[in-house]
């Protein structure tokens, strides 16, 4: 069975090309730096790697010596000193002062790394089971915000026998864009559970810690395409929320920032407009796939003792009030959804699940002037 | 090496027979637990599968107290059993100062570092409005607004008694070695007497933070750290107490002897760390 | 201290037992208040909890053999990894070096069993219980817990009832630490033999001294921490929940002010067994006895200081990141004059390589790699690159495998002639020495590539770049796998069952009162105490 799910699989390992900004095949050390940070770490950690591997070697090649040349076999007879004071100061001044000499180097790392002051542009990135949302707050493009999901549909994801791309777990939807040579910073909370933030080429890992904000920032070299993923275990799908930078020239930047906005305002919902159940039905479908099957699953059975089913769940079913509430601020492990959505948006997916499956509520229609008003 | 209290056929070190206890104690614990994970997720039956194991657990201490009470008694502990009590019962008052300290030290971080985080500008981002003082309601507004519990009078006149308490310790405990027994259980009594009343005005004070000052264990960070110190502090009160009960039960019994009473001793010095612990709650919980 | 010469006079290593007090069958085992039958049920405790954690392992490694999800979802492979390292940790590891104690500590001080031998049984018998609650845990809606083993918040709070089982668990196999630890310190304290100061003490009860007091300072914090967990997930309060004023990073810092000392209370006791091995099968007094003694002591303290070193990536204020790195930093200066100390001891000896010192050896080669990978991660910004990908995985298990677990081994051999009464097969004992090596370094070392690399631990599926190094892991992983299977049936067994009975002293080289004993040791032992001289 082992062997039938490998071929089923469909991607052997040699088939696999090199991800740029990402990892490479059997790439041996970190990857290619393209901030000064990452450089400065890339450094310390070659120097920490020579260090120790001369106090490995010189270390080892004595006892290797000792166990090659002083062994009963070759008739070698024990001697009998067994203590030295000067020998054991002098072996624990000289590894004290090497350390120190280790750590002088990092310190000025951290002291920079640390010094998030003079960004040129602020994104704030919210960790949330398990996608990530990004708010441009300061600096050019100021106002764009948008979640990021795994591009990958779930259904690829969990069916091993579906056929996917090599980068299938570090591609998403919507990619952060920063310009080249520019100082961003991040500034990272979340919505649920702690996540982290992590682009290897940047040097930056940053734990979004929900309820608080923590910062860090990278001033990347190189246009290109750099991947991540989440680094800290926030529950079933932590290894399904990629995080993906493009680095782009600042003409591409500025291009960037008025195609979103106007993107932006071409999808920007009037929460007073009255929809069609139809409508809300079909809007509702993409809002579900794209923030609830992951726990609730598709098919609305959700997963016993840990996501309850909205197939029958009796809140769906039930006076819509009810749904509102939760939906809008959560409860255990449901996440506060008035955040992060829409009125539409909400309002699209309460509908959508009060008329799917088997579901038939009595009150099957929500519309987005009801979730205005319970936001109050 | 001479022993005082030795009998003849004291052993080197007494070491104990087989005994049924130690594993009959550990099925109880599991029971007790299967018990509480159950109970605290709601399944009806977890209450009552706790309490059967609970009652397994003080079954099987009475047993195995009364074992080790039976062999003092007939004179197998020697003195350097008496050191091994001692030595033992210290390390575990020093691990239970280890485990108030973790709570001691989230009511420390919680009130110096995360509350300013809290509020400090960065954080306004998420948190507008919230102002840092202490027996706030949470940044979220999700808790319910709550009056704090300060010094008086309650816990005053509670560290108080418990001061006493301690006083009256001592004065049964000179009784004992001077071998005044009746004076050691009437003194003792006082000390638990004044341990029930302190625990009577701990509860009274609870009903009146429930009831009047709406502060309850769902108030933010102030109701956790304020009933979980005092609460796990009460719970140690409550432990003190009975093992001084079981104390002044063998001294009416007739046990101990002016040089021979560690039990005494290990309840006491166990008494006097939850006195200090008090003190500590009393400067660190109520009055800062 | 290996000046210790012992009195004949006294000794009183007699052979006859009390009728009375030396039950048979099953009541042997279930009401023990021997340290020596406690001794072997911890011992055997630990086998299982290691095969099992160890089957975890393995299908943790089937699962990252290739990319994609073949054998699971993602929510059981995070049970799995969380019960691994909980079993492992607590089940493996701990109860084995508790077991050696049981069994070492009074023979080598000359004392006739543990200073609480009801107690000492009461410890054992807490683990069962709490292993059946971790099991049980699999089999309740939702599973076991899925957090890590580290269980941090607010994802524990998501969690269902495996969570609370997990918790009570850690609450009773912590009960038990202190109480062994206790039993373990007063033993060492009060009933040493006349004449053997604590400087003439054998250094594995002195690692264990020093061990038993990390374990008293640091398991009731644990207690605590997850107690704060429990009434945050079922009354309410907000300890980790910023809406109500707490801190999830709170946890954190709970959490490793325990677990720091605790990966030093899981390779102590193995310093102290190597310094024992090295030693005799040197034919050469360790050298620099007293210095050993200082450092395991400043290991001790140091560990207290370096907590949040797992926690660079919080965010902490700079101070507390550079106080951190420099701390931890300090603690290879004492780790280091262990080392030395070794290597000085076998300069000039006059050695052989019977298995238990193949296995010190191999203990002492890798987890001075993984000593170093530690180091390295110390340094903050490298940390912070490195934190949470499997860099850190190899180096935990460069310490944890080939450092407790390898002394473990060692010890075994070393002293299970004393246990059982018979010697090991030596060519067996070779074969699973090798083959644990290498299957050991075949399995762990490409991890620190892929960590490098940037792939992050705690992954059910991972970028298919990475998919050479996981397959080499997951094949040597199975093959150290089943090398452990060959111990138990090749080695542990059949020295049980048989072989080539035991001399008192089967190492012309050890020291100790252990060695004036007769192999097996009988069933008492010091009734009256040796005087060391
Ligand atoms: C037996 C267990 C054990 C031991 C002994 C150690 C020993 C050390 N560990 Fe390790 N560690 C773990 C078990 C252990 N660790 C575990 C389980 C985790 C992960 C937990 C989790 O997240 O799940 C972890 C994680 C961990 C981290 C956090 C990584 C992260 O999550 O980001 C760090 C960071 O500083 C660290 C550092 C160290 C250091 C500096 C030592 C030092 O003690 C090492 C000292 C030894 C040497 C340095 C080698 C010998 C010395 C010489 C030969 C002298 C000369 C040397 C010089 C002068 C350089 N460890
Ligand atoms: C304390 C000791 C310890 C020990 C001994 C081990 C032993 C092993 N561990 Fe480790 N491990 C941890 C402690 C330990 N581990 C910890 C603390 C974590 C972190 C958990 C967390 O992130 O929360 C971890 C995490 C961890 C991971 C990362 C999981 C993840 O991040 O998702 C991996 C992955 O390969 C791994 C592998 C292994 C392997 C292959 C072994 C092997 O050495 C095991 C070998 C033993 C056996 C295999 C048993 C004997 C064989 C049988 C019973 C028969 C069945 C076997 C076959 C069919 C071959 N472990
Ligand atoms: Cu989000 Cu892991
Ligand atoms: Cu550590």
């Amino acid at each position: 069975m082992f062997g039938a799910s490998l071929l089923a699989a469909g991607m052997p390992s040699w088939a696999v090309t090199d991800s740029p900004g990402g990892p490479a095949v059997r790439q041996l050390n970190f990857q290619q730096p393209v901030t000064k940070i990452a450089e400065e770490i890339y450094s310390l950690h070659t120097m920490m790697l020579i260090i120790c591997l001369v106090i490995f070697i010189a270390v080892f090649a004595v006892m290797f010596y000792s166990i090659l040349k002083h062994r009963k076999s070759l008739g070698h007879k024990s001697a009998t000193f067994h203590e030295s004071t000067a020998v054991e100061i002098a072996w624990t001044v000289v590894p004290f002062l090497i350390v120190i000499g280790m750590a002088l180097p990092a310190t000025k790392t951290v002291v920079a790394m640390k010094d998030t002051s003079n960004a040129d542009i602020t994104i704030k990135a919210t960790g949330m089971q398990w996608k990530w949302g990004y708010d441009y707050l300061n600096g050019e493009g100021q106002g764009i915000n948008f979640l990021s999901n795994l591009a990958t549909p779930r259904e690829q994801i969990v069916d091993s026998s579906v056929a996917k791309n090599e980068n299938y777990l570090i591609e998403v939807d919507n990619p952060v864009v920063v310009p080249v040579n520019k100082k961003i910073r991040m500034v990272l909370t979340a919505n649920d559970v702690i996540h982290a933030w992590m682009i290897p080429a940047f040097g930056v890992k940053q734990d979004a810690i929900p309820g608080f904000v923590r910062d860090t920032w990278f001033r990347a070299e190189k246009i290109g395409t750099y991947r991540g993923q989440c680094a800290e275990l926030c529950g079933k799908d932590h290894a399904f929320m990629p995080i993906v930078v493009n680095v782009v020239s600042e003409e591409d930047y500025k291009k960037w920032v008025d195609d979103k906005k106007k993107e932006m305002a071409a999808n920007a919902d009037d929460p007073t407009k009255t929809w069609t159940l139809d409508e809300l039905i079909q809007r509702g479908e993409k809002v579900y796939s794209a923030n609830c099957v992951a726990c609730h699953q598709a098919n609305g059975k959700g997963v016993p003792g840990s996501f309850p089913a909205l197939d029958g769940g009796p809140l769906v079913l039930g006076p819509k009030a009810g749904q509102i509430d939760i939906v809008m601020h959560g409860k255990n492990a449901m996440p506060a959804w008035g955040p992060v959505l829409s009125p539409t948006e909400i309002a699209a997916v309460i509908t959508y699940t009060r008329n799917s499956w088997s579901n038939k509520a009595a009150e099957n229609i929500v519309q987005p002037a009801e979730i205005v008003a319970a936001r109050k | 090496m001479e022993m005082s209290t030795q009998h003849t056929e004291a052993p080197y070190y007494f070491v104990p027979g087989p005994s049924r206890w130690p594993l009959l104690a550990g099925m109880s614990m599991l029971v007790v637990m299967i018990g509480a994970s159950a109970w605290v997720n709601g399944a009806s039956w977890g209450s009552y599968v706790n309490l059967i194991g609970l009652i397994g657990v003080l079954y099987v201490l009475y047993h195995w107290f009364g074992d080790a009470i039976k062999e003092s008694e007939s004179g197998l502990y020697n003195k350097r059993i008496d050191v091994s009590f001692r030595w033992s019962m210290s390390w575990f008052i020093f691990s239970e100062v280890m485990f108030f300290g973790a709570f001691f030290g989230a009511l420390f971080y919680a009130r110096s570092i995360t509350m300013p985080w809290l509020a400090d500008l960065d954080h306004k981002i998420l948190w507008p409005d919230f102002a840092a003082h202490w027996g706030n309601i949470g940044p979220a507004g999700t808790v319910e607004s709550f009056a704090t519990m300060g010094p008086f009078w309650i816990p005053t006149i509670n560290t108080a008694l418990l001061l006493t308490s301690g006083i009256t310790l001592t004065i049964s405990h000179h009784a004992i070695r001077a071998n005044h027994r009746s004076q050691a259980a009437i003194w003792l009594f006082a000390t638990i007497l004044l341990g029930a009343i302190f625990m009577g005005f701990q509860a009274y004070e609870y009903i009146h933070a429930y009831s009047e000052l709406n502060l309850k264990l769902t108030s933010g960070i102030y109701g956790s750290t304020f009933f979980l110190l005092t609460g796990f502090h009460g719970f140690h009160v409550t432990m003190g107490a009975i093992m001084l009960s079981v104390v002044l039960y063998r001294i009416l019994k007739g046990h101990f002897t002016p040089d021979h009473h560690f039990a005494f001793e290990g309840a006491a010095w166990y008494w006097h760390f939850v006195d200090v612990v008090w003190l500590g709650l009393y400067v660190v919980v109520y009055w800062l | 201290m290996s000046t210790t010469a012992v009195d004949h006079t006294h000794n009183a290593a007699h052979g006859h037992d009390h009728a009375h007090d030396h039950p048979h069958g099953w009541r042997r085992w279930v009401y023990a208040t021997n340290h020596k039958d406690i001794g072997t049920l911890y011992l055997w405790f630990s086998f299982v909890m290691l095969l099992s954690g160890g089957t975890l392992a393995m299908l943790i490694r089937a699962e990252l053999f290739h990319p994609g999800l073949q054998l699971m979802q993602p929510e059981f492979f995070n049970q799995l990894t969380t019960m691994h390292g909980i079993m492992m940790v607590f089940g493996a590891i701990m109860p084995a070096f508790v077991g050696f104690a049981n069994w070492m500590v009074p023979l080598q001080i000359g004392a006739s069993d543990m200073a609480f031998a009801r107690m000492n049984n009461f410890s054992f018998w807490l683990l069962p219980p709490a292993a059946i609650l971790l099991v049980l845990s699999f089999f309740v809606p939702g599973g076991a817990t899925a957090a890590g083993w580290t269980l941090y918040a607010p994802l524990t709070v998501q969690m269902g009832p495996g969570m609370d089982m997990a918790i009570f668990a850690l609450h009773i196999m912590g009960a038990s630490s202190i109480m062994g630890s206790i039993n373990i310190i007063v033993t060492i304290l009060n009933m040493r033999a006349p004449g053997m100061t604590l400087m003439k003490m054998p250094m594995f009860c002195w690692t264990w001294l020093i061990t038993a007091y990390l374990l008293l300072a640091v398991m009731p914090v644990l207690a605590g921490a997850i107690t704060m967990t429990l009434t945050d997930r079922h009354f309410g309060t907000s300890f980790f929940n910023a809406a109500g004023g707490g801190d999830p990073v709170m946890y954190q810092h709970i959490f490793w002010f325990f677990g720091h000392p605790e990966v030093y209370i899981m390779i102590l006791p193995a310093f102290g067994i190597v310094s024992h091995i090295i030693p005799a099968f040197a034919r050469k007094q360790l050298f620099g006895y007293a210095s050993m003694v200082y450092a395991t002591a400043s290991i001790a303290i140091l560990s207290f200081m370096v907590w949040a070193h797992h926690m660079f990536t919080t965010g902490m204020p700079v101070t507390a990141q550079l106080f951190f790195m420099y701390a931890t930093m300090l603690i290879a200066v004492p780790t280091g004059v262990k080392i030395f100390n070794w290597v000085a001891t076998m300069w000039r000896g006059s050695m052989t390589f019977e298995t238990p010192m193949l296995f010190a050896i191999g203990f002492i080669f890798v987890f001075t790699m993984g000593g170093f990978t530690g180091l390295i991660l110390a340094v903050t910004p490298i940390d912070i690159q490195l934190q949470d990908t499997y860099y850190v995985v190899a180096h935990f298990h460069y310490v944890l495998v080939a450092g407790s677990l390898f002394a473990l081994f060692a010890g075994f051999y070393y002293w299970g002639p004393k246990w059982t009464g018979h010697m090991y097969n030596e060519l067996r004992g070779k074969i699973h020495f090798w083959g644990s090596l290498i299957t050991f370094n075949i399995t762990f070392f490409p991890m620190h590539f892929l960590g490098l690399a940037g792939m992050p631990r705690r992954y059910a599926d991972y970028p298919a770049q990475f998919t050479d190094f996981n397959m080499i892991a997951s094949i040597g992983g199975i093959g150290f796998g089943l090398m452990q299977v060959y111990f138990l049936f090749a080695v542990v067994l059949p020295t049980i069952r048989g072989g080539a009975p035991a001399a008192d002293k089967p190492w012309d080289g050890a020291e100790g009162l252990e060695w004036t004993v007769p192999s097996p040791a009988p069933f008492h032992t010091f009734e009256t105490p040796p005087t060391v001289k």
